[in-house]
């Protein structure tokens, strides 16, 4: 799908015609889309370290970035795990008014992202897997953020998960928020919990911009197609898990043993390679990532 | 000053511009173009740095016809078919004939002072300077002609951050040129970034701060989040120098800054010095194709000479072990 070489006019045409109809009356907003934004960002749904307590018999969560601070907007550690040892990385909110601020409301900042990449050259050392769990509405944007490289901080977790030797594989469980998402979800596999979802701005950003007015955050939410079904339809995530009946905040343990068996699945796949030939299609996806045209051009 | 500010509105052009002229955006002194074109766009009151256009920046850099430009056709696709209160198609018509260029960046092989190098520009004007597949794409190829003609790459960022209307698509670009500049190290290909104003959100989080060396230019803006977002959020005003490259440069997040006059000389210096590296005795020379002639000065050439006969028993005998590994 990715590629469209040449422009192929009639398609060209119909599309056209297509957009002047829904411009023409509107195009209604996707009340689907908008279902899954609340239940992506639902109060009771769970978090890393929830699926950290019903995955791992053993947890020894390891802090500190040992340059400025701990950041509690991202947890991580050493998981037991089959009789060996995971690295689970992940963004954490809080659950009620305290836990939540002292969490930033799952908003890392700069030592929240070079404490995550400390963690995982760690386990690069000891061919320990890489798990990431991402629920984050996005990295936190302040003055004191922004003087320590937020944006550094981001760029240099990327380029850590893109030379890991070992395989990693990222689950996005909650709210995959922009770039300070993507900074733990460069991965080997990249799976969407059902009612997750992905996006490069929230809807009620993009419609500020837009539309000029926050209020019509559903139709951005509709238009944006940051949904786990308009991403695997986008060839972004590599599966999308199932959740329990209701959504995973309803059954926290189910949730947990569907994350479990696809962690599994993913690492006997991935496991079967070299690091090297890991690496080489890693960088195969990526580069294959976008959608363009180029004029002059027939590929077939 | 104030009689010198006031200027025949009818005049005007959009953005304060003025007929054969614009007023300098911080001391708001009348410039004429000739002005400007003769000190590369830099106020010769103020020293304001104003904006310059991709095609310009090449044009002040490039040595006289020796530009190439890479991937000239490609172009964005609407794959998301973004409903907005535009059509991302006309948005992008729109870009396209105020700019006179396909996308947010343009690349190419040039020389410089004589150097060869991969340039690629990106144009603020073009929606913003927004990453979308084709920039990512673009730096790809960049990057991928670095490696192969063992260029140097040197990239002028300047972005509001990601394409909104190409959705996920347009965030992944940021994992997809990370994994190009690691393809570049790999390949011990020196990679500079010069960070313009302004350079904000994705691609201050990928690509731009990724770099060997990170200049940036005097003034210029350099945040992952705006300046607006974040009043918002801790609800205070922010102060003036907020984000600016001299206070970048304070925290420890640039290597240098340059004034635009000097940029020229001083990239080639740095891209110059980065290729200067000799192995020592020890380590295998490198291959013969892993420097070609020209590349690394002439003291580094010196030395290699001098390094092939001295060390030659050294070569023979690091020989010896790797068959025995
Ligand atoms: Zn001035
Ligand atoms: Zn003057």
């Amino acid at each position: 799908m990715p590629t469209l070489p040449g422009v192929h006019l009639k398609d060209e045409i119909a599309k056209i015609s297509n957009r002047l109809m829904e411009l023409g009356r509107g195009r209604q907003p996707d009340k689907a889309s908008w279902e899954k934004v609340e239940l992506a960002r639902h109060p009771k749904r769970p978090y890393t370290l929830d699926y950290i307590e019903h995955m791992f018999p053993g947890f020894i969560e390891l802090k500190g970035d040992r340059l400025f601070a701990d950041d509690p907007a991202i947890v991580g550690g050493l998981a037991a795990y089959q009789g060996r040892t995971i690295m689970v990385i992940g963004h954490q909110k809080g659950r009620d008014l305290p836990s939540r601020t002292y969490r930033n409301f799952g908003m890392p900042k700069p030592e929240g992202y070079r404490k995550a990449q400390r963690l995982m050259r760690l386990a690069d050392k000891f061919h320990i897997p890489v798990l990431t769990l991402v629920d984050t509405p996005g990295a936190f944007p302040g003055v004191a953020a922004e003087e320590r490289g937020q944006g550094s901080a981001i760029a240099t977790s990327l380029m850590c998960m893109a030379k890991l030797q070992v395989p990693t594989v990222a689950v996005i469980i909650g709210e995959g928020g922009s770039g300070g998402a993507l900074a733990l979800a460069l991965a080997d596999r990249v799976m969407m919990l059902e009612n997750s979802i992905y996006s490069v701005i929230t809807p009620e950003a993009c419609a500020a911009i837009l539309w000029r007015d926050s209020s019509e955050a559903q139709q951005a939410a509709t238009s944006l197609k940051l949904t786990s079904a308009d991403l695997e339809e986008l060839e972004v995530v590599d599966e999308v898990l199932p959740e329990p009946r209701g959504g995973a905040h309803k059954d926290y343990a189910g949730a947990a043993r569907i994350l479990k068996e696809a962690l599994e699945d993913s690492l006997r796949e991935l496991e079967t390679v070299s690091p090297l030939q890991r690496k080489k299609e890693r960088f195969e996806k990526y580069r294959r990532m976008g959608v363009w045209r180029e004029e002059g051009l027939t590929l077939f | 000053m104030a009689n010198k500010v006031s200027v025949d509105i009818s005049h005007r052009g959009p953005n304060g511009s003025i007929k054969g002229g614009e007023s300098c955006p911080s001391c708001k002194e009348l410039l004429t173009s000739e002005e400007l074109e003769s000190n590369l766009r830099v106020c010769h009151h103020c020293g304001h740095h104003l904006r310059v256009s991709a095609r310009q920046r090449v044009a002040q850099l490039a040595d006289e016809g020796t530009w190439n430009e890479l991937a000239p056709h490609l172009r964005s696709a609407d794959p998301l078919e973004f409903f907005d209160v535009r059509l991302y198609g006309d948005r992008i018509d729109e870009a396209e004939s105020e700019t006179g260029l396909n996308e947010a960046i343009v690349t190419g092989t040039a020389r410089i002072h004589k150097m060869d190098v991969v340039l690629a520009v990106m144009e603020f004007g073009f929606m913003g300077g927004s990453m979308g597949s084709v920039v990512g794409e673009k730096f790809w190829r960049a990057a991928e002609a670095a490696i192969e003609n063992r260029y140097p790459l040197l990239v002028f960022s300047a972005s509001g951050g990601a394409r909104m209307q190409e959705g996920i698509l347009s965030l992944l670009q940021m994992a997809k040129t990370t994994c190009a500049v690691e393809l570049l190290g790999e390949a011990r290909i020196p990679f500079v970034s010069v960070l313009t104003h302004p350079t904000t959100g994705g691609v201050l989080a990928s690509f731009a701060t990724l770099a060997d060396v990170i200049v940036a230019e005097p003034g210029s803006l350099l945040c992952f989040s705006g300046p607006r977002v974040i009043e918002q959020t801790i609800k205070e005003k922010l102060p003036e120098d907020f984000g600016r490259a001299e206070s970048n440069m304070a925290h420890g997040q640039v290597d240098i800054i340059i004034p635009r006059n000097e940029l020229k000389d001083r990239l080639v210096q740095i891209l110059g010095m980065l290729e200067g590296g000799v192995a020592c005795a020890l380590e295998p020379l490198w291959e013969e194709k892993a420097r070609p002639a020209g590349r690394g000065g002439a003291f580094a050439e010196a030395l290699d000479r001098v390094k092939a006969i001295a060390n030659a028993p050294w070569r023979a005998f690091k020989g010896r072990d790797r068959e025995d590994q």
